[in-house]
């Protein structure tokens, strides 16, 4: 059983759960992810963890309102049980010293990065972490990763809240201005990470990207998490959740997360007609 | 009194009618009634050499059983079976009896086998509606044995060691017991409801099952070591085989393995009650011959929205490896068979799948398998329009397990090698059986092997 010890409203349709879950808590290492099912009839989905607290055996989970399971995880509250946990699934991040590390990470793609560069700071290198929101109210976790880099940059698509435009223009801009970078990791919306990828390999900048496709068991029985990195089929759950961002077939995976849109769409509908006021809209 | 006359034909056991079952996921079978049982028990002629008993990877006592049956002793008859088998529901429903028990029954030689399947599922439903029994067990040993998997290798091999009084903890990866009994085998062949019920001698011995729980990853196999006095692996064969050829990411193109879970474990057949979806277009084929190919097409049946499901297969049905009553039945409920056909490349507009692309194929020498060799026939390439394909070509030992762990010895195609005499593995105190071993194979293989285990674990543990 696995109760939720803290929750809080991170920004509009975001939210942030600290989950007990001791045994994942000791193994869980950076750029891996659990597989929860909040019901009996709930569907098993994938998140990141975020955050982990070994000592209080506790991970973090940040959950962005999309789908019914989200908005029906969003009604929970403190003290609440989740009846099914599992992981740490996936591969850890592969980290070394390289030197100067760019983190990217686009709205609900910060909780992969805050991990990764927890795993990237410990192993000596100098982080630039970059956060992309559309506009200023969405902003979450800048306290945290200013803690962990030597240099933040925000951005939003609107100029409401530090620099104006993308996260890929403060990367042009970095490259401009002649920083030296070792290597870029990103996360974030499928079309962000791909435009990220471009970007440095016009550069040459060795880029990996987690990549986040649908998942049923997480554990490598069914390859509905199945992606095309170089030619080959690889299965996210097992092989990744992070590739070589310049070998990934981005396009590929923005059309299979599109799979069960139009299931996915009713499955909300029916809900929040049932649920007024827990839907948070 | 003279000789008895032997029937050679054995009473069916009422099914529901195709119109009708493939409007639901309920039952297809509906079981013997305690007069047809009675009735099928007694042509059983009780022949002193019982080659059935052999036939049995268990040895269930199969001439005992059916006596107490024709006597009307049902309850008896259940206790008599699970002497060896404490599964007799599940079992007599999905164990592919015609190449064991029943291919060697003495009737079978003269007429069709007495219907040992039938009446095994009959008195394990019987006695679960009177209420079961305790089940004995040895004084507590203080030796603790670590089960990998709750399929019914796992299952089973944890239900003998507790017999013989050790403490026994299954871990289970999903989120329910069962392994291929939940989420691979479809309800209206085994529903889920008898699953659970025959779970529950293992709460009854004190098993205790910790589910969400991957080995490899939540804890190591190293880790179980250190913790237990004996592991026992029995992880089933849980990766897909993808067929590699254009078009194989598409939207709509789905493992077996993807397509049961969504609709068996999850419940997608329920949706929206239930909240995982499953998409399945007008059309849909499934890739592959085998049992496996058989539940999906049967599966895509009962599923709303899909009126056509057609079975690609490359070699004729003679060389199927699906049972043939399950050919039957797939037959009667419609599924188009398309035989001598394999595919190509699966066609696609704007990222969904519209069809096939397929070549005929014929039969030429046998290879090494014994079965002729299919061979394409050039420029006989066609398609079939599809929106949805299910590959069912197999699967292999899923490699989590084994993460990180060294010196065990592991085979060409992932599988763990055993000493087939004890199923120990090359690491001392593991042993292993199952699909792990044999890659997809069948349930009773898998309970076979663990019985093998649970006596050679015990040993070890007397001996340690």
């Amino acid at each position: 059983m696995y109760r939720i010890v803290k929750k809080r409203e991170l920004a509009e349709n975001v939210d942030e759960f600290v989950i007990e879950a001791p045994e994942i808590a000791q193994k869980a290492k950076p750029g891996q992810f659990v597989i929860i099912r909040i019901s009996k009839k709930g569907e098993r989905i994938p998140l990141t963890i975020a955050e982990k607290d070994p000592e209080f055996g506790t991970i973090t989970l940040m959950v962005q309102r999309v789908g019914k399971t989200t908005f029906h995880l969003s009604c929970f509250e403190e003290e609440h049980i989740i009846p099914d946990v599992v992981g740490p699934l996936g591969k850890p991040t592969h980290i070394e010293k390289w030197g100067h590390v760019v983190c990217i990470g686009g709205g609900l793609g910060l909780a992969p990065i805050h991990h990764i560069a927890q795993g990237v700071k410990e192993a000596g290198n100098e982080i630039t972490t970059i956060m992309g929101f559309r506009r200023k109210d969405l902003v979450f976790w800048e306290d945290k990763m200013k803690l962990l880099s030597d240099k933040v940059i925000v951005t939003t698509n609107d100029g409401s809240y530090g620099m104006k435009g993308l996260v890929t223009d403060a990367l042009q801009k970095l490259i401009d201005d002649g920083v030296k970078i070792d290597m870029v990791i990103t996360a974030g919306p499928v079309p962000m990470m791909k435009a990220v990828a471009e970007l440095t390999k016009k550069y040459e900048i060795p880029t990996v990207a987690s990549l986040n496709p649908i998942m049923v068991d997480g554990t490598g029985m069914c390859g509905a998490c199945r992606v095309t990195v170089d030619g080959e089929v690889k299965f996210a759950c097992v092989d990744g959740p992070e590739f070589d961002a310049h070998k990934v077939d981005f396009d590929e995976l923005i059309n299979r997360l599109n799979m069960f849109k139009t299931l996915e769409a009713e499955a909300l509908k029916m809900f929040q007609k049932k649920h007024c006021g827990c839907g948070k809209e | 009194m003279g000789k008895k006359e032997i029937k050679k034909e054995r009473i069916p056991v009422p099914e529901r009618p195709a119109e009708e079952r493939i409007k639901d996921f309920k039952e297809v079978k509906l079981g013997y009634t305690p007069e047809l049982a009675i009735e099928e028990a007694k042509r059983c002629i009780q022949c002193p050499t019982a080659p059935c008993v052999e036939g049995c990877p268990v040895r269930v006592p199969i001439p005992q059983f059916i006596k107490l049956i024709a006597e009307g002793k049902f309850v008896e008859a259940a206790r008599k079976i699970k002497e060896e088998n404490i599964l007799p529901s599940i079992c007599g429903r999905v164990c592919p009896q015609e190449d064991q028990c029943e291919k060697v029954c003495v009737i079978g030689k003269i007429g069709q086998p007495v219907n040992i399947g039938g009446l095994e599922a009959f008195a394990g439903d019987y006695e679960a509606r009177m209420g079961s029994e305790k089940i004995e067990k040895a004084e507590p040993t203080g030796k603790k044995v670590a089960i990998v998997g709750s399929g019914p290798g796992g299952i089973t091999c944890a239900v003998d060691l507790a017999k013989l009084g050790h403490s026994v903890t299954i871990f289970e990866a999903l989120h329910e017991p069962g392994g291929v009994l939940i989420y691979g085998i479809p309800e209206f062949r085994l529903p889920n409801e008898i699953v659970h019920r025959e779970l529950e001698a293992l709460k009854e011995l004190g098993v205790e099952i910790k589910l969400n729980c991957v080995i490899g990853k939540t804890k190591t196999l190293e880790e179980l070591r250190r913790e237990f006095d004996a592991v026992f692996i029995a992880s089933g064969a849980g990766l897909p085989y993808m067929l590699n050829i254009e078009g194989l990411n598409l939207n709509g193109v789905y493992s077996a393995n993807e397509f049961l879970t969504r609709v068996n474990l999850m419940g997608a057949y329920r949706f929206p009650e239930y909240d995982t979806p499953v998409f399945a277009g007008k059309r849909l084929a499934v890739i592959g011959g085998g049992n496996t190919a058989m539940d999906v097409a049967r599966t895509a049946k009962r599923l709303k929205g899909v009126e056509e499901v057609y079975i690609i297969y490359r070699r004729s049905e003679k060389e199927m490896p699906a049972r043939v009553e399950e050919i039957h039945h797939a037959k009667e409920e419609g599924v188009i068979f398309k035989t001598l056909t394999n595919p190509v490349k699966f066609i696609g507009e704007n990222g969904w799948l519209k069809g096939i692309e397929c070549v005929r194929m014929e039969l030429s020498e046998p290879d090494e398998s014994g079965r002729r060799r299919p061979v394409p026939i050039e420029g006989s390439n066609f398609v079939i329009d599809v929106e949805t394909v299910v590959l069912a070509i197999g699967q292999g030992p899923n490699p989590i397990v084994m993460e990180g762990v060294e010196g065990l010895e592991i085979g060409k195609w992932g599988q763990i090698i055993v000493d087939p005499e004890t199923c120990q593995t090359s690491l001392e105190g593991v042993f292993a059986g199952g699909d792990v071993i044999h890659g997809g194979s069948t349930v009773i293989q898998a309970m076979g092997d663990a019985r093998k285990a649970a006596a050679a674990i015990h040993e070890y543990l007397l001996e340690k």
